[in-house]
């Protein structure tokens, strides 16, 4: 991975509480999985910043190195990589997404 | 080239002797997988830890050859 990579991925997990590495947008996902994690998070209502990887192939290829995990999506909560789409479902559905944004203080927007 | 159910059950089986493997065709494309991991020695590991045993097992394949692998793993109950 380039160093340049490393750095804007290095400030954009740790300058957002929660962040999502995606393909596409969240108003126009390009994949059924990160579909599926986007749907997750506006259900939990929580603000979060969202990384088009398709934008940007340093980015779609050094966040497999950064977090040691080879798929996309991936979640990142005060710095801290939580999983991808299907931790996230998992947790989701045990009540423990919600649980881990409440003990990190992020809040619903709604 | 998309990978074969066996091919996948394999190499999980390979690398996490112990684990039950079921593979699911989603979109019978043989491309779409879902794959249900259950292992003893998955015990004592975060989901993240034990999602991360299967996705080296499958090694360069996963996000390669393998486009779409639906994950869930658990202990035997």
């Amino acid at each position: 991975m380039t160093e340049d990579a490393h750095a804007r991925i290095d400030s954009t997990v740790k300058g957002n509480d929660v962040v999502l590495f995606m393909k596409g947008t969240p108003l126009f996902p390009q994949c059924g999985f990160s579909s599926r994690a986007v749907a997750i998070l506006e259900h939990l209502g929580v603000e979060y910043a969202s990384v088009d990887v398709l934008q940007d192939q340093a980015v779609r290829q050094g966040i497999k190195e950064y977090s040691d995990w080879p798929t996309i999506p991936q979640l990142y909560v005060k710095g801290e990589f939580v999983g991808g789409s299907d931790i996230m479902m998992e947790m989701y559905e045990s009540g423990e997404l919600a649980q881990l944004m409440q003990d990190q203080g992020v809040t619903a927007t709604q | 080239m998309p990978m074969a159910a066996d091919e996948i059950e394999t190499m999980i089986r390979a690398a996490i002797p112990d684990a039950e493997v079921e593979i699911t065709d989603l979109a019978g494309d043989g491309d779409h997988y879902a794959a249900r991991v259950v292992a003893e020695s998955f015990r004592g590991l975060s989901r993240l830890a034990q999602q991360r045993r299967v996705y080296e097992a499958l090694g360069a394949h996963m996000g390669g050859t393998l486009h779409a692998l639906q994950l869930t793993t658990a202990i035997p109950a």
